[in-house]
């Protein structure tokens, strides 16, 4: 049940308060600070936000006015039609729709001067444009204060409506003005209704609330209604005609049959026949009020007639609910506030009416479910003694005691671990229920693993099958092998095998050491020839390597000899040529030998003089172009040093990627962060 | 129990080894030992590793299609037991297993039929054209063999000495 709450409803402010409360919050909650020197787009940015700072502030407040108005078409036909005959529905939404439009002229403004906030070129125009921004939005608000006074004054009005449920137990009370209507309400509620000997005491709707069978009503008490064509009725009465149009409600009319409210008997039936349309479906009772002053028998003839008419009304209503059309007391009652005589009997008869109306409706509907905790079911009265119990088949019967035995006989599983040791000791067979063809079988075990394959993989009815044409296949193929021939090629005699050897052993010596001398080529420093420790270059060594070749190296080892520049350890020629200075022609032969001095020059002049490239027989080259080559590797391995300090060979590797003294230690001052 | 087939080097996994990684599409990755897994880690294909069985069988080194390996297919119906059928079955598991490994071999010695013969063909250019590193090629001229004659030295120093110590 949603309870209608209007007392939750902000204030609307005026349009003054309104403006206010907004400019001094822009000023407030946006910087305030700016100089002409800063940067242009720093201003832009300042003025552009108090604009929107401004426009999101009156957009938060307008919304949440216009969220918490009800609209009148989404609330209770009741509620709308209370609001619209209190406030006039047209004027209440034109409100709320200056409101809107308020908020999106607002808006509207915001976005234009922001845009042009974005092209000011200087503090004076940037600020100009806020200026002229807030100042519109206020003429907006200005222009629609009138609406916000009117919100506001609908609000302080809503907040005091009484909260009716429409949905819920109610009862109504209408009837002429002065009737007795109010002090009744007093009288069953707790409600404290002003009751005056003035029409019209009562001007709006009262809900007082009374109890009957552990159940709530609502009472509501309406204004006196007066006979009049619908047109001319004043907001007072239309509310009483609201509640009785649109509550589903007991209605109580209440008649005064002694006069004294200054109305006749036969007004106030003309009132009710014209407004008997509204007590459709709706339980009526007529209550005669004021019978201390005129009891009920005492009327007069045409009175009573016309009381009676409007019973004969009252009755058809209850007809057309299913009640017995011989239920008087249900329709017509007699009572007096002021001595309290019948009051309650009214109050009962009316819950009364209004339950079983209610409870009706309910059963025919699906919400029964709902209610089902509030009824009962009545046993039928028993008429006579025989008995008459279930009747239930024979079968069903025996069925039945069959099961009982089974379920006690039958032995559980439990009961078995039970009696072989408990449930440490026994542990049940899973196998015994087991369906296999065989009933031996049942406490195989299938191995799952078996020479490093899944037996069940391999698992297959047909397997047998299967093998066999394998193995037939098996056996065609071998017999097909046993065809095949072997091809003998041409095999390496002895000798020959041994000088592969020998190659194949040269070969890996070589091969190891370009190895080495690749993987240290650039950690080798290379070294002239006249420093050579390892005795590479010897005539000894050439000797050697040339005799396992299978040479005869005497001849070149005396040529290199000849060719060689040092003489100094060649004691022969020493001693000779100081022999051959002191006799010339005695010595034959030592004739061929000159001396050492003249011997070295003219070597090394010879070979100056020749051009680079000729090739000259002695000395082993190829052609001109080997010889080339071989002076240009002489000149690549011995070259000049730099000295220039400008980048060279040497600067061209890194002898260690991460010396120690750069990638550790700490610093004296600063991070090591980097290094 | 099962035994698993490592995904990277299609080597049985046995209870208690290996690892085991679940993607988080689910698939499952096992691995029968680290070298395996740490090669996955670092996103090797194993049909670029040498040393693995897709490695073998991509290259034709090791037999792809044949009849015995249609016998152990995974059957993921179970089906009822029968005392029969298991001890066909394990019967039937040797001889078949046998007879993948006498196919494999087979394999194998096609595979290297013709090795020998280039073998000796590899043999006899090496030969020729190494000869100069053993004899030089005016030697080899005169002289056709192939390798140095060898010249024998008589060491009879010692044996004259005693004969003359015994005259």
């Amino acid at each position: 049940m949603v309870q209608y709450n209007f007392k939750k409803i902000t204030v609307v402010p005026t349009g003054k308060d309104f403006i206010d409360i907004i400019l001094s919050r822009t000023q407030r909650q946006t910087p305030t600070v700016v100089h002409k020197g800063y940067a242009i787009s720093r201003l832009r940015q300042f003025y552009m936000r108090k604009v929107k700072y401004t426009q999101q502030n009156f957009h938060e407040k307008l919304s949440t006015i216009i969220d918490e108005f009800p609209r009148l078409d989404d609330i209770h036909p009741f509620y709308g039609d209370l609001l619209h005959v209190l406030y006039n529905k047209d004027h209440y939404k034109l409100a709320l729709g200056q409101i809107n439009t308020a908020r999106n002229l607002i808006g509207k403004i915001s976005k234009d001067y922001v845009k042009l906030l974005k092209y000011g070129d200087s503090l004076y125009r940037c600020k100009t444009l806020k200026v002229a921004a807030l100042g519109r939005m206020c003429t907006v608000i200005k222009r629609v204060s009138p609406s916000l006074a009117y919100l506001e004054q609908v609000r302080q009005h809503m907040a005091r409506l009484p909260s009716i449920d429409p949905n819920t137990r109610t009862i109504l009370i209408c009837g002429y003005p002065n009737v007795g209507k109010s002090s009744f309400i007093n009288k069953i509620t707790r409600a404290d209704v002003d009751v005056q000997p003035y029409a019209f005491t009562t001007k709006s709707l009262f809900v007082g609330h009374t109890d009957f069978k552990y159940l709530r009503y609502q009472v509501i008490d309406t204004p006196g209604i007066l006979d009049r064509p619908f047109e001319d009725r004043n907001i007072i009465e239309m509310c009483s005609i609201t509640a009785l149009a649109h509550l589903r409600a007991a209605i109580l009319f209440f008649l005064d049959i002694s006069g004294s409210c200054g109305y006749s008997i036969a007004q106030q039936a003309a009132l009710f026949h014209s407004i008997k349309s509204l007590f459709m479906n709706k339980p009526l009772i007529i209550v005669c009020n004021k019978t201390d002053l005129q009891p009920f028998e005492n009327l007069s003839e045409e009175d009573m007639k016309l009381v009676m008419e409007m019973k004969e009304e009252a009755m058809k209503t209850v007809i057309g609910q299913g009640g017995e059309a011989t239920d008087e007391e249900g329709v017509l009652l007699k009572m007096s506030t002021l001595t309290e005589d019948g009051v309650i009997a009214v109050k009962n008869a009316a819950c009364e009416r209004l339950l079983n109306q209610r409870v009706e409706l309910k059963m025919k509907s699906k919400k029964i479910n709902d209610c089902l905790n509030r009824f009962h079911v009545a046993m039928p009265k028993p008429r006579d003694d025989k008995e008459r119990p279930a009747c239930i088949p024979e079968a069903v019967l025996e069925a039945r005691a069959k099961e009982a035995a089974e379920k006690e006989k039958r032995k559980l599983e439990k009961d078995l671990e039970n009696e072989n040791g408990g449930a440490g000791v026994y542990s049940a067979s899973l196998k015994k229920h087991y369906i296999l063809a065989n009933e031996e079988w049942k406490e195989d075990i299938m191995p799952e693993i078996f020479d490093g394959h899944n037996v069940f993989d391999f698992v297959d009815p047909d397997i047998l099958q299967r093998l066999e044409e394998l193995e037939q296949e098996e056996g065609l193929r071998q017999e097909e092998e046993a065809d095949d021939e072997d091809m003998d090629g041409e095999e390496l005699t002895p000798e020959e095998r041994e000088a592969l050897a020998e190659i194949r052993r040269k070969k890996s010596l070589l091969i190891q050491q370009h190895r080495i001398k690749k993987s240290t080529a650039e950690s080798r420093p290379t070294v002239p020839r006249k420093f050579d420790k390892d005795k590479k270059f010897t005539t000894e060594r050439m000797g050697r390597q040339l005799s396992a070749l299978g040479l005869d190296p005497s001849l070149a080892i005396d040529r290199a000899r000849g060719r060689s520049l040092s003489r100094k350890g060649r004691k022969r020629e020493r001693s000779l040529a100081r022999a051959g200075s002191d006799a010339d022609d005695a010595m034959d032969m030592d004739v061929d030998q000159p001396s050492s001095k003249k011997l070295r020059m003219r070597s090394r002049s010879r070979s100056r003089s020749r051009p680079p490239g000729e090739v000259v027989p002695g000395q082993g080259f190829k052609d001109s172009a080997q010889k080339v080559k071989a002076i240009k590797l002489v000149r690549k391995s011995q070259k000049v040093r730099n000295k220039d300090a400008r980048r060279g060979d040497a600067d061209r590797t890194i002898p260690t990627l991460k010396p120690k003294h750069l990638f550790s230690g700490k610093r004296s001052l600063g991070k090591t962060s980097r290094r | 129990m099962r035994l698993e087939k490592c995904w990277f080097c299609s080597s049985t996994i046995y209870p208690g080894h290996g690892i085991q990684f679940v993607r988080n599409d689910a698939k499952i990755f096992r691995f029968c030992r680290s070298k395996c897994h740490k090669n996955f880690k670092m996103k090797r294909n194993p049909r670029k590793v040498k040393w693995t069985k897709a490695y073998r069988r991509l290259h034709g080194k090791d037999m792809t299609q044949d009849a015995t390996f249609e016998f152990e297919r995974k059957r993921n119906r179970p089906e009822r037991y029968d005392r029969n059928v298991a001890e066909n079955t394990l019967k039937a598991i040797k001889k078949i297993d046998k007879i993948r490994v006498d196919r494999e071999a087979r394999h194998h010695k096609e595979r290297m039929r013709h090795k020998k013969s280039k073998e000796q063909k590899e043999a006899a250019r090496e030969l020729e054209q190494g000869i100069s590193l053993v004899k030089a090629p005016a030697v080899l001229q005169q002289e056709p063999s192939l390798t140095l004659t060898k010249v024998k030295v008589k060491v009879s120093a010692g044996e004259d000495e005693t004969r003359q110590m015994e005259e």
